[in-house]
């Protein structure tokens, strides 16, 4: 059998207005379509805008950036890979940035819990970082006010610290227009002159610390009051993002020979380039989207189980017109098809104004401070696949009605009343 | 002499429904011709509507054989019984049948909905505004079924019914919803439209409409009593000389007016 346009393009028009003619009943109907394709196009939105943001952030600085932690072995007995011997030496770092061409930088950093004290505030057991003037590049962040570190800091362990925006308010340290740079803290009971003054980081994404306020002091000078437990990385700038897998290897090899590892060790430290750090997020990303997806995948068939329902009303309203429509020469394929049609018109409709709603959102989101949403927005491919989903549920919840009504006796759907 | 175009052939027609068997048409011959203008009258439960749905290609017979124009209907499939009625049979209902939503023009359109050779839109649209020329409505094609009247909106139909140029206008009990006056009027069409050539076959179950056909068929209990011209159907002879009249008024009032 062979269907010409027109009745393709009739069939799309009737059902158009056969929407049109039961607006408030279409619209419930398709309510389940919308939502769910609105809230699915809100959260592709946002993980959108959020992995753009997070991989500019990341590249922006990070291509080159690799991570060397300590790292006990899975498996290995833990007599012969104490806590002790895995633990990072800042022996190792100077033996990094002497044997490795590819490295250009590199900072130890120690976290050593200390009470700090200002003038008028008290902070107890806050975490102050050790670090080396080649911290700044590594982590690419510079100083806003004030002066970075020096290698004379670290050489002579000069009682000297800088602080982020968040301790100045937090230490309240910023006197008359001072920015807090010039002023004394006191870091376990000594005096520490603030040199300079670095950028608060952005709030962690998941999980608020309760304070952002960060204190970094010379190594030299962290080392000094170290004692039993701590907890050292270090961080490594490459000399380009091109070469930061060399570095890598590089830092792998010099570890390895520098700990003295036998062929068939297991490494007892982890060097981690940032680039994992995206392939992590990614993938949490993509994790995030198919929960999404399950649930919209859920609203979906809801709104599919209504769109049947309404469809089965219909057929059964209109047995006399398809009564009417076989007499005139409908085949039952003919019939079928304009039912699926109709289904398929409404789930697409309703998909579209749960895009223009999920748009809507995305762009609700990016107005959002701080949320790190600016760039949320709704992808090409999000809209072909929710487009492409609506259509799919009006066939497939379309297509029993639309049996129905191809398999209806003429006669008989003449004669209903 | 003339093939016929309908030529039914001991058509039998079983239902079942639960246990009960039911025999609606027991062995049914009938030739109808090119041209003719036929009544098929009954009462209720002799068989007519049956003979009216195998005729029109909506039901095929149990057994028996139907040849329709040379082809043997009677054994064809849904889907080219399907292609049959959108190309040989148009059918007019008691009840009109329209699409309330619609247009009169897209009402009489509907049938090429259902055909592979359409035409263009331009086409389909003249063919459309012809047949409904043919039923003296063309000037209310944009009208949509509850702005007609009853006369109208069966003129509509009948402008659907006769679109493709149908090889038989079926009618099943066209006037039943119409007073008088518009009885007389869409039979003075039938009769027109058969003056032009067009088989007609009307189910009535009135005389007075029977008696505008020129040849009767009576049915009873699923067989044929009777097969008579007009005149000579005993109920139906005198209705047929008013029939006559009002035939030959309705044209002269036509011709007047051309």
């Amino acid at each position: 059998m062979k269907l010409s346009g027109f009745f393709f393009l009739k069939s799309v028009s009737m059902a158009l207005s056969q929407i049109w003619a039961n607006k408030a009943r279409s619209f419930l109907t398709a309510l389940g379509i919308i939502v769910g394709v609105a809230s699915v196009t809100a959260v592709i939105a946002a993980l959108t805008g959020l992995k753009a943001k997070v991989l500019s952030e990341f590249e922006s600085v990070g291509a080159a950036r690799l991570y060397v932690f300590p790292n006990r072995p899975d498996n290995a007995p833990r007599t012969k890979f104490p806590w002790e011997k895995c633990r990072l030496n800042v022996n190792e770092a100077r033996a990094i940035m002497e044997q490795c061409p590819s490295v250009k930088g590199i900072s130890p950093i120690v976290d050593v819990p200390m009470s700090v004290e200002s003038d008028s505030e008290l902070i107890e057991g806050m975490s102050v970082s050790g670090i080396w003037p080649a911290w700044h590049d590594a982590v690419g962040r510079k100083v806003l006010r004030g002066r970075p570190f020096s290698a004379i800091d670290v050489d002579t362990a000069r009682q000297v610290a800088l602080v982020n925006q968040a301790a100045v308010d937090e230490l309240k340290l910023d006197r008359e227009g001072s920015g807090g740079v010039g002023e004394y803290v006191l870091l376990g009971g000594r005096r520490f002159l603030v040199v300079g003054v670095v950028e608060t980081l952005q709030a962690r994404m998941f999980g608020m610390n309760s304070s952002q306020a960060e204190i970094f002091v010379p190594f030299s000078v962290a080392e000094k009051v170290l004692s039993g437990w701590y907890f050292m990385q270090f961080v490594a700038l490459a000399r380009g993002p091109e070469v930061a897998e060399e570095a890598q290897a590089e830092i792998e090899y010099v570890m390895r020979r520098t700990r003295g590892l036998q062929p068939g060790d297991p490494d007892t430290f982890r060097v981690a380039a940032i680039d994992q750090y995206i392939n992590q997020f990614k993938s949490m990303a993509a994790g995030v989207t198919a929960i999404a997806g399950g649930i919209v995948g859920i609203s979906l068939l809801v709104g599919g189980i209504g769109i049947m329902n309404i469809m089965l009303v219909s057929v059964s309203e209109r047995t006399r017109e398809i009564g009417l429509r076989k007499a005139v020469g409908a085949t039952s394929t003919a019939i079928l098809l304009q039912f699926l049609l109709e289904a398929v018109t409404l789930t697409v409709l309703g998909g579209m104004v749960g895009l223009v709603i999920g748009k809507a959102m995305a762009i609700g989101l990016t107005l959002i401070p701080g949320a790190n949403l600016e760039k949320a927005d709704v992808p090409i491919w999000a809209i072909a696949v929710s487009l492409v989903f609506s259509a799919g549920v009006g066939v497939a919840f379309g297509m029993f009605p639309a049996i129905k009504a191809s398999r209806l006796d003429p006669i008989e759907a003449l004669r209903h009343e | 002499m003339e093939e016929p175009i309908i030529q039914l052939r001991s058509i039998t027609k079983v239902y079942r429904v639960g246990v009960e068997t039911i025999h609606a048409l027991r062995g049914v011959d009938l030739d109808i011709g090119r041209n003719e203008m036929v009544a098929i009258m009954g009462s209720s439960g002799s068989g007519k509507s049956t003979l009216m749905n195998t005729l029109g290609c909506l039901d095929r017979p149990s057994t028996g054989e139907y040849v329709l124009g040379g082809k043997l209907v009677s054994a064809m499939k849904a889907d080219e019984l399907a292609l049959v009625r959108n190309e040989e049979i148009g059918f007019v209902f008691q009840s009109f049948e329209l699409l309330p939503r619609q247009t009169a023009l897209e009402n009489v359109e509907l049938p090429l909905l259902y055909s592979a050779t359409g035409g263009s839109a331009s086409a389909r649209r003249r063919r459309a505004l012809e047949a409904l020329q043919r039923v003296g409505l063309g000037k209310r094609v944009d009208h949509r079924p509850n702005q007609l009247s009853g006369g109208q909106k069966q003129r509509v139909a009948i402008a659907r019914a006769i679109l493709n140029n149908p090889r038989i206008l079926m009618a099943d009990e066209p006037t039943g919803n119409l007073d008088s006056a518009t009885t007389t009027e869409i039979l003075a069409l039938f009769t027109a439209l058969n003056h032009g050539g067009q088989t007609i076959i009307i189910v009535t179950h009135e005389n007075d409409v029977a008696a505008h056909c020129r040849r009767v068929v009576r049915l009873r209990d699923g067989r044929i009593l009777s097969d008579l011209p007009a005149e000579e159907d005993a109920e139906v002879a005198p209705y047929v000389a008013g029939a006559r009249e009002t035939q030959r008024a309705q044209l002269e009032a036509q011709g007047a007016a051309a």
